[in-house]
């Protein structure tokens, strides 16, 4: 029977029928799902790995050792991994390894827009992209043989539409001989694993030619499907816009590359000569397009579709309509709706990273921010990041400012995972390089905003096992910090005195705020909510700047200021106590209060 | 039978993700062909959510574009507004009454939008317009937390190809044991709503 799976399910699946050993990753939207399924089929070892580079190297480590292995990250952790992914297409492999990438065109979750099918050219590493779930499994398959047979490693790509889209698929089994015992020999091979330039100068030919190779097997590709229609118009599209492209010209023809690195010249050629149009439809770059523009074929492709953001039918259509490929349809405009309310991502009550801002804003400094939750700091009303640009930036940042003699201070702020990411190095060289650079690490037990992943912190690994615990503290002096302090950070007179120490230190400092995530089983369990009490409640409004979406506003309203007075939400509050501390007129009932009232 | 589009719309941790699992594997049982949208991450719990879920004969695209909901289905009244250039004309809305104020609104700085606001949009784009007491409904079944699946109940009366059968199986698979009851008390309430 055939079952919805999202494409991330449907990757683990097919790594699971595809024989797999080892998996490893870091966790990022679009592709946590990816090894969170995964680590269900007990057959693979999956892992978390603190960041893309060390993922990829735990892949290639199992490759070389002669296991199907995997690797999967989203799109800019191939940039964290990308000095892992050129030397291995220099080596090659023993057994299959494949790269899963997930690529966020729109940046759902992301800082950035890119197309990974540039790394595969870059590095001369043949690139799969499937258009639904059912390819998505099958191409890992694909994907290891293309592996194995080239002895190269394999990029899968696919881009959110394909991650999180679910759609029918067959499931299929597992060889049994993939879990074979025997014990492995770990098979010695200097000259072709041993990059040294000597050796890597002899393998540079061998990789120019293998991608040569490789673009003539992709003429007879299983995967890449011609589909004759009316020669009026032929599309070459790939991926999720495959589908798109369909819904908007059923009666087109099509050449849907699954394999789109590295080409093949003769089919492209052949299908170019039998229509009169030949239009590439592809999300971002114009990868595709420039690739057949080399070939001396003439194509239109961006002058068409934008470069920026996704595709969907509806795009594809309207553009299609503007340039003359597609008759105008009937649409009546929307209706004029009057400016919304927005409703972005926000800290959710009892978040423990409210309470840091708070104070940052308090003692006015300048916070350099990093990715994970805490990034929603920089949205109002706590507007309280200054800069976010990727993971384990905000140190690195911090310093650079600090040195460059900025009058107010910089405060790095960084949770438990990324720092383990790339934040470690980082506060390693503000020890190093001495700066005045206060870092704050915010742990709250868990990697959260992918969903609470477990992390070297946590004391459990990705399969429950339990592990040890980082010690933050005996790390920071580890890495030359001697000034290290952890705070309770529900506790803001604890934050702002750690903080305020931490400050006046001359060198550079470390605070950890920590306290689990409130959604976190262990945190729910302490939820209590707590009230306000309107007798001492004037609407003064300052608990409102601490952003907490369980304060709101009330109908009362103070008879001699004629301002609203605050409520709190019952449903909403865990009783985290920060409003509590804010109020200046004692107004909200601290929890033990609660018990006497 | 004929394909429709569902856009399934709400605020993160109301349970939206629910309804449009529901809604899928439904579309599998009565044996359509079903593709399914949604984007995860970014801490999307207080945040605006959506999910796409298109039923057809074949499916190509799994999202849903501009003007072409068969269906809007969503949990929350304001949401319900931030979708409404995505519904066909003369599409079906069917809007809970559920009203989470987002924090500009809960501070004083923006204002909620009136019952008679959202009507007057929606009667703009089709006739098919209802707010369904999806609150009252869940609480009278048994618990509040039903509150989408009296919307599915309320949907599930408009697609009359599909026995109820198929909705009361997919449902009992989907929530937690001890709750069943209750979600099926909620979805045969919310089904003689429409």
């Amino acid at each position: 029977m055939q079952k919805l799976y999202s494409g991330n399910e449907a990757i683990a699946r097919g790594a699971y029928e595809s024989g797999v050993k080892l998996a490893s990753a870091y966790p990022g939207t679009p592709s946590t799902e990816i090894l969170e399924t995964m680590v269900q089929y007990s057959e693979i070892i999956s892992e978390w790995a603190p960041n893309e580079k060390v993922a990829l190297d735990v892949a290639i480590g199992g490759a070389y050792a002669g296991v199907r292995s995997i690797a999967v990250m989203k799109h800019v952790g191939l940039n964290v991994a990308a000095d892992a992914f050129f030397y291995v297409s220099m080596t090659g492999i023993e057994g299959g390894l494949v790269i899963v990438n997930a690529d966020d065109p729109d940046m759902h979750s992301s800082q950035n827009e890119q197309d990974n099918r540039r790394y595969a050219k870059f590095a001369r590493v043949p690139c799969l992209e499937p258009s639904d779930s059912q390819e998505a499994k099958d191409m890992v398959g694909a994907a290891f043989e293309i592996s194995e047979r080239f002895d190269t490693p394999v990029l899968l790509r696919i881009t959110t539409r394909i991650a999180h889209s679910h759609t029918l698929i067959e499931l299929g089994e597992r060889p049994a001989e993939a879990d074979d015992d025997t014990p492995l020999t770990y098979r010695i091979d200097r000259t072709k694993y041993v990059m040294v330039p000597g050796n890597a100068r002899k393998r540079h030919p061998i990789i120019e030619e293998r991608i040569k190779e490789l673009s003539q097997f992709a003429e007879d590709f299983a995967y890449n499907l011609v589909e004759m229609g009316s020669a009026e118009l032929g599309i070459v599209t790939n991926g999720i816009t495959y589908q798109y492209a369909q819904e908007v010209f059923p009666r087109a023809s099509f050449l849907r590359l699954g394999m789109t690195y590295p080409l093949p010249p003769a089919l492209i050629r052949d299908f170019a000569a039998k229509v009169d149009r030949l239009v590439v439809i592809e999300e971002l770059d114009p990868f595709l397009e420039e690739e057949i523009r080399l070939m001396g074929i003439p194509v239109e492709g961006k002058s068409i579709f934008p470069i920026v953001g996704e595709l969907d039918a509806g795009v594809v259509r309207d553009c299609a309509t503007q340039a003359g490929l597609h008759p105008p349809s009937p649409t009546a405009s929307p209706p004029p709706i009057p400016p919304l309310p927005m409703r972005p991502p926000l800290l959710c009550p009892g978040c423990p990273h409210r309470g840091v801002f708070h104070i940052t804003n308090k003692l006015k400094v300048v916070v350099n921010g990093d990715i994970g939750c805490y990034t929603l700091g920089f949205l109002p009303p706590l507007s309280a990041l200054h800069t976010c640009g990727c993971m384990g930036a905000s140190i690195g940042v911090a310093h650079g400012a600090n040195k460059a003699g900025a009058k107010q201070k910089n405060v790095a702020v960084i949770g438990d995972s990324t720092f383990f990411h790339t934040g470690m190095p980082a506060l390693l060289n503000t020890a190093y390089n001495k700066s005045d650079t206060v870092t704050i690490i915010l742990d709250n037990r868990t990697t959260a905003m992918t969903g609470h992943q477990e992390n070297p912190a946590t004391g459990f690994t990705l399969s429950g096992k339990p592990t040890f615990e980082v010690d933050f503290e005996a790390l920071s002096r580890a890495l030359g910090i001697e000034h290290v302090s952890t705070v309770d950070a529900y506790d803001l007179e604890e934050v702002e005195t750690a903080l305020r120490a931490a400050l006046d230190v001359d060198g550079p400092a470390v605070v950890i705020a920590k306290r689990a995530c409130a959604l976190l089983p262990v945190a729910r369990k302490d939820w209590m909510p707590i009230e306000i009490n309107p007798e001492q409640c004037n609407g003064c409004g300052l608990c409102f700047k601490i952003g907490c979406p369980a304060i709101v506003r009330s109908e009362e309203k103070d008879a001699k200021t004629d301002r609203f007075l605050a409520e709190i939400d019952p449903l909403l509050c865990t009783g985290c106590e920060i409003c509590a501390q804010v109020c200046p007129r004692d107004a909200i009932y601290f929890r033990d209060e609660m018990e006497i009232k | 039978m004929k394909a429709i589009n569902f856009l399934v719309v709400g605020v993160g941790g109301q349970g939206a993700l629910l309804a449009s699992n529901v809604l899928a594997e439904v579309g599998v049982r009565a044996g359509f062909d079903v593709k399914k949208a949604e984007v995860h991450g970014m801490s999307q719990r207080g945040g605006s959510v959506n999910s796409h879920v298109r039923w057809g004969e074949d499916v190509k695209s799994p999202t849903i574009s501009q003007g072409e909901a068969d269906v809007l289905f969503s949990l929350e009244k304001l949401e319900s507004l931030r979708y409404v250039s995505m519904l066909r004309r003369g599409g079906v809305a069917l809007v809970g009454e559920f009203k989470i104020p987002p924090l500009t609104v809960s501070s004083g700085a923006d204002a909620y939008p009136t019952d008679n606001e959202i009507a007057h949009i929606f009667e703009q784009v089709t006739d098919d317009f209802h707010f369904i007491p999806t609150l009252t409904l869940a609480k009278e079944a048994g618990t509040s937390r039903a509150h989408n699946v009296v919307l599915l109940g309320a949907l599930s009366s408009l697609v009359e190809d599909v026995p109820e059968e198929i909705w009361l199986e997919v449902i009992a698979e989907r929530v937690p044991e001890k709750y069943v009851e209750v979600n099926q008390a909620a979805f045969q309430a919310g089904r003689l709503v429409s």
